[in-house]
C-alpha cells in the first residue's frame, strides 16, 4: 500500500512538469501585457512600461523564463504577482480558506440531497417520488450555475430582499451575530453549486443502487427474513457506493474550476476569482500558481479515488 | 480663440463682469482642462474663494460604515506605482497630496497651509519654482508628525528608475528642496507655466520617510507598507486583501475638525459593473459604486429602483476615430503603414471631410451612451453646454455626398464611390465591446449611404490593447484604414497629452510601435506649435497655442471626436459625496457624510 501510493507520487512529477511546460508556454504564447494601463495612458512615458517588462523579465526568451520559473518553484519561491507585486503564496493562502469553505458546504449539500433522493428512487424505482426526483435532476443539471446564480439574485436579494447578494469575507461581528451573517451571504451561492452538483450525483446514485439492487444476493439477504432498512443500508448500499464515491473524489478539481464562475457573481474572494483576475490582468506569476494548485488537486483526488476503492473493496489489491 | 480673446475674458473677470465659473467653462469649451483654466486666472493674480465643500455633522464619527463597491478592487496600495485608478483610489482613503482638484478645476488645500500664488509670495516672478506652506499639526497614524522631509522623501522615492514609479516622468526633472521644517520649494528645469502636477491630486500623494525611507529603489517591492499603508488621511488602515476587500477606522487625530463623518469605511472588489450598479441603485446594500461602464438604459432601469442616484462627473475621456493617413495594405521599406507612405483615399481631404459629416454623433449619444457619452467635436475634453466656437460637428449625409461628388469621386460599381481605381472601401477596427459595435453599425449604415462601404473588424480587447509588438492588430500598429477607441487625459495639464501628435512621436518598427503618435499623422505648425508651448512662459499665450494645436488635429479631420464620456458613479440617495472629474472619486473623502 505504501509503496503503492510511493510510486503513484512519483508518476506524478514528470506529468506535473508536463504541465507547467504547457502551461507556461500557452500564456507566453496568449496575447496581452500586464502594463496595458499604462501603455493606453498617453500620460505615461513608454520608457516607464519597457523598464517594468524589463525589469520583470518579460523580454527574456521564453525558455529562460520557464527555467527560471521552475527553479525558484523548487526552492520553494512561488514568485511574486506582477500587478500587486506581493508573493504569489501569500495571494493564495489568503484566498484558500474562503473557497475550502464554501465548496466544502456546497459538496456536503449536494451529498445530503443526492444521498437519500437517490437511494430512495432507485428502491421504488418509477413511483411519483422518482419520476418527480428525476425530472428535478434533469432541469438542475441542465441550468448551468450562472444562470441559477443570478435567478437566486433576481429573486431573493433583489425582489424579496432577504438575502445579500455581495459576498464578504471580513465581517464586523462575533458570535452568533458573525455566524447569522456568514450564513446568510453563503446560502445562495452554496445552494446554486450544491444543487447543481446534487442533481448529476442523484443520478448516478440511483443507478449504482439500482444495479445493485437486483442482484441475487439481495433477494438471499430479503428471504432471511432481513428488514427492508437492513437490506438496503448494510447490503444495497455499501456496495452501490463504491463506484460513487471514485466519481466524487474525480469530480472535486472540477468543482472548484466550477465554482470560479459562482465566485464571480457572487463576489466570492476565493481562488477562482483570483484567478479570473489574474488572467483579466495577464499576470502570468498568479495564473501559473492557481492553475498548478489546480493540477496538484486533479492527480490528488486521483490518487484519492484509487485509495479510497481499495478500502471499500478489499477485493482490489494493489500491485 | 486667440490670445487676445482670452486676455480679454481675463480682464473682465477681474472686473467682475463675467464670473469665474462661466471663465472656465469657456475655457473647456474651446478644449482646455479646468484645471488649467484656473491657472490662468491665478496666474493673473485672480485669487479664488477657496470651495465650500457642503459637510453637515457637527462632531468626529457616527456615521457608521461606509460601505464601497470598487467592481475592480485594489491589488496594493502604493499610490507611485498605480497603473491604473482602482489604486489610486485605495490609496486615497489613507493618503493624501497637498492639494487636491475640485469639480471646477480650482485647487483645494489639503496638506498645504494654503494656495501658492504671486501674492503669498507661493510662485516665483521666473515661473521656474513654486513654494509649498505645508499645515502644521498633521501626524501620521502612527503619531509621527508630518514635516517637509516627507515631501522631499516622496521626491527621491518617485524619481529613482529602481522604484520603476508610473509617475516617473512628472518627478524626474524638478528639484525639491526643503526650506523650513513646513516649507518645500519646487525647481523646475525651465519656465514651469502649469506648476500644479508633483505632490498634487492623484499624482501627488504623500507616503511617510520615516517609514519607507529603508525600501527606495529596487528595494521598495518589499516594503509592507505597500500593503498596510500609513497616512494622514481620514481613515487608518484596518486589513487588505488584493483584489477584494480594503478596510480602515476614522483617524482620531485627523487634522481637518469634525471629521469624518463614518467611523469605518470599506471598499470591497471583484465582480462586474452592472451589478454594483444594482447593490447601489436598487437594494442599497452599499453606498457608492465606482467606474460604471453600462450602458445608460440599463443605469436608468436600476435607478428606479429609488434606493441611489447615478453620478455623473465631467472628466477627460474621449471616444474618437482615427483615419489613417499612411497607407496600411502596401509595404514600403518592410513596413506596413509606413510614414513614407500616403493613404489612397484619406491622403484627400475631402474623403476625411465627407467621413467626419457621416459620424452620427447625434445619434450615438441618444442610442447607445446616453448621459455616459456626450456629443463632442473637441479632441480637447469638452462638457456638453459649451461648444467649442471653432469645432462643429455636423452630420449630414446630403452634404457628404456632394463633397465627394465636387472631389471627383464618381459611384462605380455595387454604388461603391472610386477615383483613378480607388475604391472607398475601408476596414473600420475597435475593440470588442457592445456599445463599440453598435456604433461602428451606425457609421457603417451613413457610410454607405454616401458610396462609401466599411468593412467592420473587431479585435479582442486584449489584443487590441495589449501592445504585443508581434501581433498585427495592436492599435498601436494601426493596420486598417480606421480605427475608434478611448483615449484617456489623466493629468490636468495638457502638455503630454498633445504630444500624441507630434511628428517626433512617431509609433514604428524601428521603436517596436511604442511611441504615442499611433495614427502617424504629422504636421510642421502642430509641431512648432507644441515646440512653442514647452518654452512659452506667459499661460494666456501657452493656452491659445493648445487650442491652436487641438484645432489643427480635429480641423484636419483624421481625428474624429465621437462622444466626450463623462465618468458614471451610483451613490445611496442619503450620502453626500463630493466628486471631482479632474481628481481621484475619493478625493474630498473626509468631507463625505450621509443625510440623517
Amino acid at each position: 500500500m505504501g509503496a503503492y501510493v510511493l510510486r503513484r507520487l512519483l508518476i506524478a512529477l514528470p506529468s506535473l512538469l508536463g504541465i507547467s511546460v504547457v502551461l507556461f508556454t500557452v500564456l507566453a504564447l496568449a496575447p496581452g501585457d500586464p502594463f496595458e494601463e499604462l501603455a493606453t495612458n498617453p500620460n505615461v512615458p513608454p520608457e516607464v512600461r519597457l523598464a517594468l517588462r524589463a525589469q520583470l523579465g518579460l523580454d527574456d526568451p521564453v525558455w529562460q523564463r520557464y527555467w527560471h520559473w521552475l527553479t525558484s518553484m523548487l526552492k520553494g519561491d512561488w514568485g511574486f504577482s506582477f500587478v500587486s507585486r506581493i508573493d504569489v503564496d501569500v495571494l493564495i493562502l489568503q484566498r484558500i480558506p474562503v473557497t475550502l469553505a464554501v465548496i466544502g458546504a456546497s459538496q456536503v449539500l449536494a451529498l445530503l440531497i443526492a444521498l437519500p433522493v437517490g437511494i430512495i428512487a432507485a428502491v421504488k424505482p418509477y413511483s411519483w417520488f422518482d419520476r418527480i426526483a428525476s425530472t428535478i435532476a434533469f432541469v438542475g443539471f441542465s441550468l448551468p450555475t450562472f444562470f441559477t446564480g443570478l435567478l437566486f439574485i433576481l429573486l431573493f436579494s433583489i425582489h424579496l430582499g432577504w438575502l445579500p447578494f455581495v459576498f464578504k469575507a471580513d465581517i464586523d461581528a462575533t458570535g452568533w451575530q458573525w455566524w447569522w451573517e456568514h450564513l446568510k451571504q453563503s446560502i445562495m451561492p452554496v445552494t446554486v453549486l450544491g444543487l447543481f452538483q446534487a442533481a448529476s450525483w442523484m443520478r448516478y446514485v440511483r443507478s449504482a443502487v439500482l444495479d445493485v439492487i437486483r442482484l441475487d444476493y439481495v433477494i438471499t439477504a430479503r428471504s432471511k427474513g432481513l428488514g427492508e432498512k437492513v437490506v438496503v443500508m448494510k447490503h444495497v448500499v455499501r456496495n452501490a457506493l463504491i463506484p460513487v464515491v471514485t466519481l466524487v473524489a474525480l469530480q472535486m478539481p472540477a468543482v472548484f474550476g466550477g465554482a470560479i464562475v459562482t465566485e464571480q457573481i457572487f463576489r466570492i474572494p476565493g481562488i477562482g476569482s483570483l484567478l479570473i483576475d489574474a488572467i483579466l490582468r495577464n499576470d502570468t506569476p498568479v495564473i501559473m500558481a492557481v492553475t498548478f494548485v489546480f493540477s496538484i488537486l486533479v492527480i490528488f483526488f486521483n490518487l484519492v479515488a484509487d485509495v479510497l476503492y481499495g478500502w471499500l473493496d478489499p477485493r482490489i489489491s494493489y500491485r | 480663440m486667440q490670445e487676445q480673446d482670452i486676455r480679454h475674458l481675463i480682464e473682465e473677470v477681474r472686473e467682475g463682469k463675467l464670473p469665474r465659473r462661466s471663465f472656465i467653462q469657456q475655457m473647456v469649451g474651446v478644449g482646455l482642462t479646468a484645471p488649467m483654466a484656473s491657472m490662468l486666472l491665478m496666474h493673473a493674480g485672480i485669487a479664488s474663494a477657496q470651495t465650500n465643500l457642503a459637510y453637515r455633522p457637527t462632531r468626529r464619527g457616527g456615521g457608521g460604515t461606509l460601505k464601497l463597491l470598487w467592481w475592480q478592487g485594489p491589488v496594493h496600495l502604493n499610490p507611485h506605482w498605480a497603473t491604473g485608478t482602482k489604486e489610486q483610489e485605495g490609496s486615497r482613503m489613507f493618503y493624501e497630496p497637498l492639494a487636491g482638484w475640485d469639480a471646477d478645476g480650482n485647487l483645494y488645500p489639503v496638506l498645504a497651509a494654503e494656495i501658492p500664488s504671486r501674492e503669498n509670495g507661493g510662485l516665483s516672478a521666473d515661473g521656474r519654482s513654486v513654494t509649498w506652506k505645508l499645515k502644521r499639526g498633521v501626524t501620521w497614524h502612527d503619531g509621527q508628525p508630518f514635516t517637509a522631509d516627507d515631501v522631499v522623501f516622496n521626491w527621491e522615492f518617485i524619481k529613482d528608475p529602481a522604484t520603476s514609479s508610473s509617475l516617473i516622468s512628472t518627478y524626474r526633472d524638478i528639484q525639491v528642496v526643503k526650506v523650513d521644517s513646513h516649507t518645500v520649494r519646487v525647481t523646475f528645469p525651465k519656465p514651469a507655466p502649469f506648476w500644479a502636477e508633483p505632490f498634487v491630486g492623484t499624482s501627488g500623494m504623500i507616503i511617510p520617510k520615516h517609514l519607507f525611507a529603508p525600501y527606495i529603489g529596487s528595494k521598495s517591492r518589499e516594503a509592507p507598507m505597500n500593503m498596510a499603508p500609513v497616512g494622514t488621511g481620514p481613515y487608518k488602515f484596518l486589513d487588505f486583501k488584493p483584489g477584494d476587500m480594503l478596510r480602515g477606522t476614522a483617524y482620531a487625530g485627523y487634522h481637518i475638525a469634525n471629521r469624518p463623518h463614518f467611523d469605518a469605511i470599506e471598499m470591497k472588489g471583484g465582480g462586474d459593473a452592472v451589478s454594483a450598479a444594482r447593490a447601489v441603485l436598487q437594494t442599497g446594500e452599499y453606498d457608492y459604486a465606482w467606474n460604471l461602464q453600462v450602458e445608460d438604459e440599463i443605469l436608468k432601469r436600476l435607478e428606479a429602483g429609488g434606493k441611489g442616484k447615478v453620478a455623473i462627473v465631467a472628466g477627460a475621456n474621449i471616444e474618437f476615430i482615427m483615419l489613417n493617413p499612411t497607407d496600411p495594405w502596401n509595404e514600403v521599406d518592410g513596413e506596413r503603414a509606413s510614414v513614407k507612405s500616403k493613404h489612397p483615399a484619406f491622403s484627400d481631404p475631402a474623403v476625411r471631410q465627407a467621413m467626419s459629416l457621416l459620424v452620427d454623433r447625434k445619434a450615438v449619444e441618444d442610442f447607445i451612451y446616453g448621459r455616459t457619452g456626450v456629443a463632442t467635436a473637441n479632441f480637447l475634453n469638452n462638457p456638453p453646454r459649451f461648444r467649442s466656437p471653432n469645432m462643429k460637428f455636423e452630420f449630414n449625409v446630403d452634404k457628404a455626398n456632394k463633397v465627394l461628388d465636387d472631389a471627383g469621386w464618381r459611384r462605380g460599381a455595387g454604388g461603391i464611390r472610386e477615383k483613378g481605381g480607388t475604391r472607398l472601401k475601408f476596414v473600420y477596427q475597435t475593440s470588442v465591446n457592445q456599445p463599440r459595435q453598435k456604433t461602428q453599425a451606425i457609421i457603417k449604415d451613413a457610410c454607405a449611404k454616401a458610396g462609401i462601404d466599411l468593412e467592420l473588424k473587431s479585435v479582442t480587447a486584449a489584443v487590441f490593447f495589449g501592445g504585443d509588438f508581434a501581433n498585427p492588430d495592436t492599435y498601436q500598429k494601426f493596420w486598417c484604414d480606421m480605427q475608434m477607441y478611448t483615449t484617456t487625459m489623466t493629468q490636468p495639464d495638457p502638455q503630454v497629452f498633445m504630444e500624441q501628435y507630434c511628428s517626433w512621436e512617431m509609433a514604428q518598427k524601428d521603436n517596436k510601435w511604442a511611441r504615442r503618435n499611433i495614427l502617424r499623422w504629422s504636421n510642421a505648425d502642430y509641431d512648432a506649435a507644441h515646440r512653442a508651448s514647452q518654452a512659452e512662459l506667459d499661460p494666456v499665450k501657452r493656452a491659445a497655442l493648445f487650442i491652436r494645436m487641438n484645432d489643427l488635429v480635429c480641423g484636419s479631420n483624421h481625428v474624429i471626436p465621437v462622444v466626450f464620456r463623462p465618468r458614471p458613479s451610483a451613490a445611496g440617495t442619503k450620502l453626500v459625496a463630493h466628486l471631482s472629474g479632474w481628481d481621484n472619486d475619493l478625493w474630498a473623502l473626509p468631507h463625505w457624510y450621509k443625510e440623517a
